[in-house]
């Protein structure tokens, strides 16, 4: 049984973590290419519109990515962890089945308009086909993160027999961590689309520099990173007080702090030690989390003694969200950086492309060491003090989740090695050859 | 009072009947590829373009209406059908992915993705056919019955295959539209030789299916069905060879392979009524709590017309013959 819940959750973190990329990418990708489009409409500058291309075949691709990875979702919610639906399925199936409806069948119908109605629809419509994607993206983010935020802090239920219903939609949808996280969620997309974009744009110029599409976009890219980030900061920090509100054993593994204290210190780096609840080599900015947390310097802080044994595990908490907030960091420089350097249309060094291709997928690797902070951050329930994850799993056996599982790796690794290659070329090749092309 | 249960039941079965009937075809004209010159594949590529992604948004509604409305039924059945499950998945993600780089590789690359088109349009299809099989029968084990689910399984291939062809004769011109209306006649004696061997291999295979075929006097009333099949298949044969005449109604083909699906799938419906797991769980089992069927008739009621519109919309928009060149 052990095995079969580690292999369970193995495979379903994997998809998730596989399916997550994609519609972040594609959630703020898809405003993006409202705006270029708008952009064409206003000038028609040949220029947009390649670029509007360019980025559109991007999109479609990241697309056709999330829609194969969510239909394996889908299956998985209910084969992985079908105790989950027959326990909160009365919650669940609702908000679940709302973004079908309200999501899917939009975005995938309006995407084939985008992509092959433009000579066939007026241009009203395609700018209106185009709105309707990126509203789509955004509103399928909308169901999916009301029922997850409602999963880590569960508002508006109540029993009926062994069946978990919904007593009011209003507090199961705006539960208390949901606006937190959704703003949170929909900026990360904005900052993953925007470090593609200008990441993706720097690699353009670096073949060649006189590309005049590749260096709109940079600048385009980098001036939305640059004023995202500070707001993301701002955001990331009510989330965590919210956290702190409602999830205070969370926090306490995140920070590592294996013992309620007054005037906690800030545990900078240091290798958390499970087996003897302690931490070993560390660094630590006294009464640091104290003022962070409480903004009082002797503030009393729970430990994870407070909530043993039902605490999350430290070690991956601590460290992906230090690799999250390092890269966010990280990401600020770079996308400051990037906006002065660009500015009044200057081509900036290559070593500075060089610096801003490198950070191309640093909005994924942050997102995703930010859902690892937050779901492993859940554990051992899977419903906050509703459902375990243990009591989910279903009676599916080891060997044939193993053999699945390897299906998914082989599968996930082929389709994003593609993935890879495919966009690196799109963009390499640029946006204004093919306006250049139009033109003859 | 409406019962909720049933009216999902409906609702269920309306999504995959239009999960089967639309993805069907583009799922039949991705296997239908090897037999197309490099030009031709363009334009039959060309043709489901537009549509795909939607399509396949019917299998999630229908899997999402399934855990929704009927989350035991969902742990029982995706459970026994797990490795089937997976198989299709892996189908269909390598060719909704291929779908797209196909257009962006060149050379050999190109006809690995071709290929990769072909084989998970094939791997898909078969394998939900295969499931279909161990669904119609209980998920019994034994030779026999993983027999009947791989005949099942080729026979829906063969469907495929026919509407995937009738949808080509709708949206081709020329010779490729003659191909197709070749194709198509292959694909429906593949398709009735397979309805037949199903329809004689079921009642053998299940006790409940053949109680409920010979129940008399309702099996005559029940003769209806197969009557209206061959009819409908008459009709596909007549309409092709209009087509290929010079005769017009490109669209008969496919309206009478979509016919002898909804056929065959109410024949399946009655055959399984009131069973969601046959033998096990009927719908009222199955059903989730009555606050949830509540909530999600009430989001259905609303967005559905929606969807319908703009569903009916794209296919306005994109309707006459499909042309080469994609974006166009």
């Amino acid at each position: 049984m052990e095995d079969a819940l580690f292999l369970a959750r193995v495979q379903f973190g994997l998809n998730i973590g596989f399916h997550i990329l994609f519609p972040t990418l594609t959630i703020a990708l898809g405003w993006f290419l409202l705006g270029f489009r708008i952009a064409y409409q206003r000038t028609r500058d040949p220029l947009w519109l390649a670029t509007y291309r360019l980025w559109l075949k991007v999109f479609a691709l990241s697309f056709a990515m999330g829609v194969v990875s969510g239909v394996v979702m889908s299956f998985q919610f209910g084969t992985n962890w079908p105790r989950f639906m027959t326990t909160v399925g009365a919650i669940a199936g609702p908000l679940l089945s709302f973004e079908v409806l309200t999501a899917f069948f939009l975005e995938a119908t309006f995407l084939g308009v985008m992509l092959f109605g433009m000579n066939r629809v007026p241009d009203w419509l395609h700018i209106t086909a185009t709105a309707l994607v990126a509203v789509g993206t955004t509103v399928s983010a909308f169901w999916i993160l009301a029922l997850n935020s409602w999963m880590h802090t569960p508002a508006g239920h109540v029993l009926d027999g062994h069946q978990w219903i919904a007593a009011d939609w209003w507090a199961v949808i705006f539960n208390p961590s949901f606006p937190y996280r959704l703003a949170h969620m929909l900026i990360a997309s904005g900052l993953t689309a925007s470090f593609v974009i200008a990441g993706l744009s720097a690699w353009r110029l670096l073949r060649s520099g006189l590309d005049r599409g590749a260096r709109r976009t940079l600048r385009a890219g980098l001036l939305v990173a640059a004023g995202l980030i500070p707001v993301q900061i701002l955001v990331g920090d009510l989330h965590g007080l919210n956290t702190l509100d409602h999830q205070p054993a969370k926090i306490a593994a995140m920070e590592a702090l294996w013992y309620t204290e007054r005037g906690a210190p800030l545990v900078l780096l240091a290798i958390p030690n499970a087996a003897e609840r302690r931490n070993d080599y560390a660094i630590e900015l006294p009464y640091g989390l104290s003022l962070i947390l409480k903004h009082d310097r002797y503030a009393r802080i729970q430990g994870l003694d407070a909530f043993a044994p039902d605490h999350p595990p430290v070690v991956p908490l601590f460290f992906a969200f230090r690799l999250m907030v390092g890269i966010g960091m990280l990401m600020l420089v770079v996308a400051w950086t990037g906006a002065w350097v660009t500015r009044e249309q200057r081509v900036p060094a290559p070593w500075l492309l060089w610096g801003f291709s490198a950070f191309t997928f640093a909005g994924w690797v942050a997102t995703l060491s930010g859902w690892i902070v937050t779901e492993v951050g859940r554990q051992p329930w899977l419903v906050t003090g509703v459902l375990r994850t243990s009591q989910a799993v279903g009676d599916i056996s080891g060997a044939e989740l193993g053999a699945s599982l390897t299906g998914y790796v082989l599968t996930y690794a082929t389709l994003f090695l593609a993935y890879m290659v495919v966009i690196t070329h799109l963009a390499g090749e640029g946006a204004e050859p093919a306006a250049a092309k139009e033109k003859q | 009072m409406i019962d909720l249960a049933l009216a999902f039941m409906v609702l269920m079965g309306v999504s995959v009947l239009a999960y089967v009937v639309l993805d069907g075809y583009d799922l039949g004209v991705g296997m239908l590829m090897p037999a197309a010159s490099e030009e031709e594949q363009s334009i039959m590529v060309a043709s489901i373009g537009p549509f795909w992604d939607a399509n396949e948004t019917w299998l999630v509604l229908g899997i999402g209406i399934l855990l929704a409305a009927f989350p035991l039924a969902h742990g029982v059945v995706l459970g026994a059908l797990y490795l089937p499950v997976v198989a299709m998945l892996v189908g269909l993600m390598f060719r909704g992915v291929a779908f797209e780089l196909r257009v962006k590789a060149l050379g050999w690359h190109r006809q690995l993705w071709n290929w990769l088109f072909w084989a998970g349009s094939f791997l898909a299809s078969f394998a939900q056919g295969f499931m279909l099989g161990r669904y119609v029968t209980g998920f019994e084990s034994g030779f026999g019955y993983w027999l009947f689910s791989v005949l099942v399984g080729a026979s829906l291939c063969g469907g495929y295959v026919l509407l995937g062809a009738t949808w080509l004769i709708l949206k081709t011109e020329g010779a490729l539209q003659r191909k197709a209306i070749a194709w198509a006649r292959w694909g429906l004696l593949w398709v009735a030789l397979g309805v037949a061997l199903v329809s004689l291999a079921t009642p053998l295979a299940s006790e409940t299916v053949r109680s409920k075929w010979f129940d008399f006097p309702r099996t005559f009333g029940l003769m209806l069905l197969p009557a209206a099949t061959l009819a409908a298949g008459y009709w596909l044969w007549w309409a092709a060879t209009r087509v290929r005449g010079g005769g017009g109604g490109d669209w008969q083909p496919y309206a009478a392979a979509v016919t002898i699906f909804t056929l065959a799938f109410c024949g399946l419906a009655y055959s399984l009524y009131p069973y969601l797991v046959i033998d096990r769980l009927t719908i009222w089992d199955a059903a989730t709590h009555p606050s949830g069927l509540k909530a999600l008739m009430v989001g259905t009621a609303l967005v559905l017309p929606f969807i319908a519109g703009y569903t009916v919309l794209s296919y306005r928009i994109f309707r006459g013959k499909a042309s080469k060149k994609l974006y166009d």
